[in-house]
């Protein structure tokens, strides 16, 4: 019998690798069903892993030009994820380049799996500060296996937030869950094989080891 | 909602805690990974390391405390202290911290925020601001930059120097007053007033806090993001826990229960 195929966590010069691949393999030991991580720059690990994590901090262009930089990456994750249906999740500028386009510093062609555009949060409030950083509730707008028996709403478990951009979903059904900051911000968004979240689960304590955890299960 | 956020800093030197953390079922108070795990197990929001060793060669030694606590924390990370170039700022995430905290390197070339930001992104560069009042009774409130553990004026003012660094990209003030540090007499709540209402990015309220009052204070009178303490903490005065609880009995949003991750963490940090 062949080991389980690994997860892949796309390794392209930006993110926090360490803090995602330690969360990763700390759900996947207290739950998620004790698979292997393996972090990666090799397109053809991505093409014979068994789900995908595309994590991602900093500026969108730099994030996609990184990812740009590493030869055939995005041939074989458009092949693994967008044909074959394997699970892949987006953390926080990961998410992002699942649009269609990022607005920051000015036009930047993202991934196109989610419709929408990446635009500068501007809270009608004007006193509400910029990074939108720290913890905020999820407001879900539909029940999603990643959020299985996770605690949400107001007197749910928070998640760690910590940006200033917001993917703005042309399509309402791709939203899984919002989080309010002088208006609803996207926190999760979501289609068939396809999950991003906003927030940071690899930050998230509780929250975002359960969730990685039902991500590492996830059989859509 | 947002939640305000109570942040406990860990003064770290030659990859110890200088003072050590004084908390129940500790294997070792001094080993900065030891505390780390306590305060994720407590609730904390944050976590603030501040690397006060003098010496260049130690640095690794910092490294390897960030990439442990990184390992078996998973809550956000804040180091500071002695980061003076784009490569410290770059080891230190790459470790797991999620911001870098610059201070006097800020200070003595303010091109080096823009650098950092422009190279990491705006979200994970904190400036560090030590500051001190320097206006006489009577006059209007002024403050300045004061360098090497508030020895060294420099004559910038505060509020102008705040409002640069984030036109530069800080994402984040750390803002200390030298006046208050150490004496637990409150945070200097004019001062953390005058800065919070000049800069769109969330600021740090720090130095001087001793009750619980003077959190919510720091939020509410000083329009402060996040607080931080480090002996109230440390020395067992008041929990992470008790914090949070004069914070949202005063009003504010505050997170409670989703602090630690269960039962394993709690037991690890115990054993």
């Amino acid at each position: 019998m062949t080991p389980p195929a690994p997860v892949a966590l796309i390794d392209y010069g930006s993110g926090n690798l360490h803090s995602a691949g330690k969360a990763l393999e700390r759900a996947a030991r207290e739950g998620g069903g004790g698979k292997s991580v393996l972090v990666t720059a090799d397109p053809d690990v991505v093409r014979r892993a068994d789900r995908i994590v595309l994590p991602g901090v900093g500026a969108y262009a730099d994030c996609r030009r990184g990812l740009d930089a590493v030869p055939g990456m995005v041939e074989a994750l458009t092949e693994v994820v967008m044909e074959r249906g394997r699970p892949f999740l987006g953390i926080c500028v990961g998410l992002q380049l699942m649009a269609t386009r990022g607005l920051e510093h000015g036009e930047t062609a993202g991934l196109g799996w989610i419709e929408g555009d990446v635009v500068k949060i501007e809270p009608a409030d004007a006193a509400l500060k910029i990074p939108h950083m720290g913890w905020n509730s999820l407001d879900v707008a539909r029940p999603h296996p990643l959020l299985d028996g996770i605690p949400t709403g107001e007197d749910g478990l928070d998640a760690y937030f910590v940006h200033s951009y917001n993917l703005n979903a042309a399509r309402p059904g791709d939203v899984i869950a919002t989080t309010s900051y002088g208006g609803a911000i996207t926190a999760m968004v979501g289609r068939d094989n396809i999950a991003g979240t906003q927030f940071h689960p690899e930050k998230s304590q509780r929250l975002g080891l359960a969730l990685l955890a039902n991500f590492l299960k996830w059989a859509p | 909602m947002l939640k305000v956020r109570v942040i406990p800093c860990l003064d770290v030197k030659d990859g110890r805690v200088v003072k050590g953390v004084k908390f129940v079922d500790l294997r070792d108070a001094g080993d900065p990974v030891e505390a780390a795990k306590a305060y994720d197990a407590a609730g904390a929001d944050e976590l603030c390391f501040l690397d006060i060793t003098a010496s260049v060669e130690a640095r690794s030694t910092l490294i390897d405390v960030v990439s442990r606590t990184a390992e078996q924390c998973f809550m956000p990370l804040t180091v500071g202290g002695g980061v003076r170039t784009v490569e410290d700022i770059r080891a230190l995430l790459n470790a797991g911290a999620d911001k870098v905290s610059i201070n006097t390197a800020a200070v003595n070339r303010r091109e080096f925020v823009r650098e950092a930001a422009e190279k990491f992104g705006e979200q994970c560069i904190v400036v560090a601001i030590d500051a001190k009042k320097v206006s006489a009774e009577g006059e209007p409130d002024r403050w300045e930059i004061f360098t090497h553990g508030g020895r060294n004026r420099t004559g910038i003012d505060a509020v102008d120097y705040a409002k640069e660094v984030v036109a530069l990209g800080a994402g984040e003030i750390l803002l200390t007053s030298m006046d208050r540090d150490g004496t637990g007499e409150g945070f200097d709540l004019k001062l953390t007033r005058a800065i919070s209402d000049a800069v769109k990015v969330p600021v740090i309220a720090s130095g001087g806090v001793g009750t619980l009052d003077h959190l919510v204070d720091g939020i509410r009178e000083g329009g402060a993001s996040a607080v931080l303490a480090a002996s109230i903490f440390h020395f067992g005065t008041f929990t992470i826990g008790a914090a949070k609880e004069a914070l949202g009995a005063a009003g504010l949003p505050v997170r409670l229960g989703g602090g630690d991750i269960g039962g394993s963490a709690i037991k690890e940090a115990g054993r």
